[in-house]
């Protein structure tokens, strides 16, 4: 358990070597940049904020091309695909991709190109049909849309709103115009809200036949060609068909540049690396021929960082600890048990500068509380296996996930324990199973008790599971303080309480109300029972009068001192609190043993045994995952209210290296 | 009416209350916190799987429910067979074990649900506080989990 020691790094080069240095502390990704300060004459920051937003576009484009890509050639991907991670990129695949970048980026743009035109053709093909569509009523038409007529008649192409048949329409020009001498009307079509016609008449007639037409609503048409319909609808659909093929060719080739997909990967990834690079370059301190880094690194590494930099470049690394004023960054460092509850201790809070890393004291108690909660042999079994499973088929995934499918793993071997404990294994399926089908009970037994037949019993230990766990607590804050040096605290605060509490459960476990709950007499020899009051009456005491030691006034120092012993009710309830453990235990089992009864109603039989098969996957498979949903969140719950109650408050910054970190799909090789 | 079997309706009436109370408050809770995690979604999908955390969280006490109900419905004989008459006190005694869960249940489940809806919210702004954000509604199930355990205890010690 620990917080890795950090260093503070300076780093002083030549600016020709500016772009390798940086690209070399990204690639090792351990040293936390910091603002370089203020300037002065000499020293300058670069505007960088430009440069930035262009990777930043850069990679912008990347990512939307990849979206592209993954639309019109979808990448094939597994169930767990997730869990696969980032790949792995090797120095010399770093430089290629670098070299390429102008290559790769004509690329990116052919492919957003490429979907703007499919989008184009798309919209272009429509607005054919859309043509062609209003040209139907239209196709019974032998001459142009335009047609005008001869030297001698005039034409008229048009339409009128409304159903018409050629004798209406006479009949209608007929009452408008009476004077016209001749007249002929062709209806070419009709669609659902106009009726389309061709009219003829003598020329110095014209003018009567149209401002009677007209008086019915008669307008051209909107689509007007010198073309006959019939050869434009022709037109038209060669021009459909033409936008389709082009589209079709696009969707072609972006399936063709879909073999690019791991460039474009590595573009995205590099320009994000680009980007984070100029925000670095931007806060760095820089002379017209050198640059300064200032940082934080973890120790273990900084020697040898100082020496690969000193070797490749001409540059001055210097190593100093973290003055006393300043917090460093947090990196958390434990043993392959523990380190896989550290995103558990992320989440609650980091340590604070002085705090210890609870991490290596917690790890055990989660898994056994997890595995307490859970309870079951199968069902821990099943997640062991799933999580090795997954941990082994998928080396390269990354590291929250890992640490979370570990811890999982080390929680279902907790949980396997418990359940062979209280001889659990799918609930009671291994009775229900013998006696519905082999109509002869067979029961695994317990190896310790099972929780159902006494619950009292199970109800104490979880007491005393609590008990321990608190205890612990208290311990860690008590290490803290003498590590602190501040003796007379760790004896106020830690002591006394241990004495206090200490003397109150001994004076407790004696009692009759004890004895009628637990079922279980202890009887002290008189000498314990003695101490036992004795550590009480002195622990109170000594709260009473020690707790606010830095107040003058006796009345107020004694008024928090009394309220501080009215914290022991907390300690109460912290306890009482740990009965969820029981509870969900025998959640459990319960809804378990509900599953079995429910799937072997149905009988004895083929039949049944399918029937049975179904609701048991069912079911249990419903009952992991709830019951794993409260395993977890009250497992958390106990370690971050009652366990971290007692010493931990959290608060530490995280340590955020300048590194490649934020790439989505590749990360540098480790090469230790 | 025929009064020899009432205490056997009476723990029955218990049982069911359990699943029924507790099944209410929670279905109430998890709909509550289910609409706010969908609105989470259409902001954030990579959120999912910490809203429906979250989401779940109320729906413990149905669970609870449904263990109480069916732990009583064994211990009276109801379910499995073996159950003939009860007199009437012992039936009411079952009851009344019944009624820390089926109350409490109902009113955690919604309360939690309510809190679940907070807790959602915070994971939308910061979704690395999601382990916080989780300890507000768990703690409103603390009080469940007590009721469930002294409905249980009860249940078991007739």
């Amino acid at each position: 358990m620990a917080v890795l020691q950090m260093q503070k790094i300076h780093i002083c080069a030549l600016k020709s070597n500016r772009k390798k240095i940086l690209e070399e502390l990204q690639k090792r990704g351990v040293v936390q940049i910091e603002d370089g300060g203020g300037e002065d004459e000499v020293f300058h920051k670069a505007d960088t904020t430009a440069l930035r937003a262009e990777s930043e576009r850069n990679r912008q484009s990347a990512l939307e091309a990849l979206a592209v890509l993954n639309r019109y050639a979808p990448e094939k991907k597994g169930l767990l695909s997730s869990l696969e991670g980032k790949k792995e990129l090797t120095d010399r695949q770093y430089q290629e991709g670098e070299e390429q970048s102008g290559r790769t980026l004509k690329m990116i743009c052919r492919i957003l190109n490429l979907d703007k035109s499919i989008a184009e053709e798309h919209a272009a093909r429509t607005r054919a049909e859309t043509n062609l569509e209003a040209l139907r009523p239209w196709l019974g038409l032998d001459v142009p849309m335009n047609y005008a007529g001869t030297r001698m008649a005039a034409a008229f192409v048009g339409a009128m709103p409304g159903q018409w048949n050629e004798e209406s329409i006479l009949e209608a020009v007929a009452r408008e115009a009476p004077d016209i001498s001749a007249f002929s009307v062709e209806v070419l079509g009709r669609d659902r809200d106009q009726t389309c016609l061709f009219a003829v008449c003598a020329r110095d007639e014209a003018g009567q036949l149209e401002d009677a037409l007209r008086l019915n609503g008669f307008v051209r048409p909107q689509l007007m060609t010198d073309q006959v319909p019939a050869d434009y609808a022709a037109v038209l659909e060669k021009e459909a068909a033409e936008h389709d093929r082009a589209a079709e060719a696009a969707v072609k080739e972006l399936e063709n540049l879909a073999a690019e997909r791991d460039n474009i990967e590595f573009a995205a990834d590099y320009y994000t690396m680009e980007a984070e690079k100029y925000r670095v370059l931007g806060e760095m301190l820089q002379s017209e021929h050198a640059f300064f880094v200032e940082g934080y690194t973890p120790k273990r590494s900084a020697a040898s960082l100082k020496e690969g930099l000193e070797k490749r470049f001409t540059c001055q690394v210097e190593l100093t600890d973290v003055p006393e004023d300043e917090d460093a960054p947090v990196l958390l460092h434990n043993n392959a048990f523990s380190a896989p509850t550290e995103g558990v201790v992320e989440s609650f809070g980091l340590p604070a500068k002085g705090e210890v890393d609870p991490t290596g004291v917690m790890a055990f108690f989660y898994y056994f509380l997890f595995g307490l909660m859970l309870g079951d042999a199968a069902y821990g079994l099943l997640m062991v296996i799933g999580c090795a499973f997954a941990l082994k088929k998928y080396p390269n995934m990354g590291s929250g996930i890992k640490k979370m499918l570990q811890m999982f793993l080390y929680c279902g071997i907790s949980t396997t324990f418990w359940g062979v404990m209280f001889g659990s294994y799918f609930g009671d399926a291994v009775t229900v199973i013998s006696e519905t089908f082999f109509h002869r009970a067979v029961t695994i037994p317990a190896l310790w008790f099972e929780p159902l037949d006494d619950p009292m019993k199970l109800l104490m230990f979880s007491f005393l599971f609590g008990i321990i766990h608190l205890f612990t607590g208290l311990g860690v804050k008590g290490y803290m303080l003498l590590k602190a040096r501040q003796v007379m605290d760790f004896f106020c605060s830690v002591v006394l309480w241990y004495m206090l509490l200490i003397g109150l459960i001994l004076m407790l476990l004696p009692s009759e109300m004890f004895a009628s709950m637990a079922g279980v007499s202890f009887v002290f020899p008189g000498w314990l029972s003695e101490l036992a009051k004795w550590m009480a009456i002195i622990g109170a005491v000594g709260i009473v009068l020690m707790s606010a030691r830095d107040k003058k006034n006796i009345a107020v120092r004694l008024a928090l001192g009394a309220y501080d012993l009215y914290g022991a009710s907390s300690w109460l309830s912290d306890v009482l609190s740990y009965s969820r453990l029981l509870a969900l235990g025998l959640a459990t089992g319960v809804i378990a043993s509900v599953i079995n009864t429910m799937a072997s109603m149905l009988g004895d039989g083929i039949v049944s045994a399918i029937g049975f098969t179904l609701i048991f996957i069912v079911g249990h498979t419903l009952n992991i995952a709830i019951n794993l949903l409260g395993a977890y969140v009250h497992t958390n719950r106990l370690q971050f209210v009652e366990f971290f109650g007692k010493f931990y408050e959290g608060g530490g910054k995280g340590f955020r290296p300048f590194s490649a970190g934020s790439n989505k799909y590749f990360k540098f090789k480790e090469e230790n | 009416m025929d009064m020899s079997n009432l205490g056997l309706l009476l723990a029955l009436l218990g049982a069911v209350s359990a699943a029924l109370f507790a099944g209410i408050g929670s279905a109430y809770g998890v709909g509550l916190a289910g609409r706010a995690g969908a609105g989470a979604i259409t902001e954030n999908p990579d959120l999912f799987s910490k809203v429906l955390i979250l989401q779940l969280l109320p729906g413990t006490q149905g669970i609870y429910g449904l263990l109480v109900a069916f732990v009583t419905l064994v211990q009276t004989g109801l379910l499995g067979g073996g159950a003939e008459t009860m007199d009437t006190a012992t039936g009411l005694m079952y009851f009344v074990a019944c009624l820390p869960i089926a109350i409490v249940g109902l009113i955690s489940a919604i309360y939690q649900g309510q809190t679940s809806v907070a807790a959602i919210n915070v994971v939308t702004k910061k979704p690395d506080q999601f382990g916080k954000a989780m300890l507000f509604p768990a703690m409103v199930e603390t009080y469940a989990i007590l009721a469930l355990l002294i409905s249980i205890l009860a249940v078991f010690s007739l």
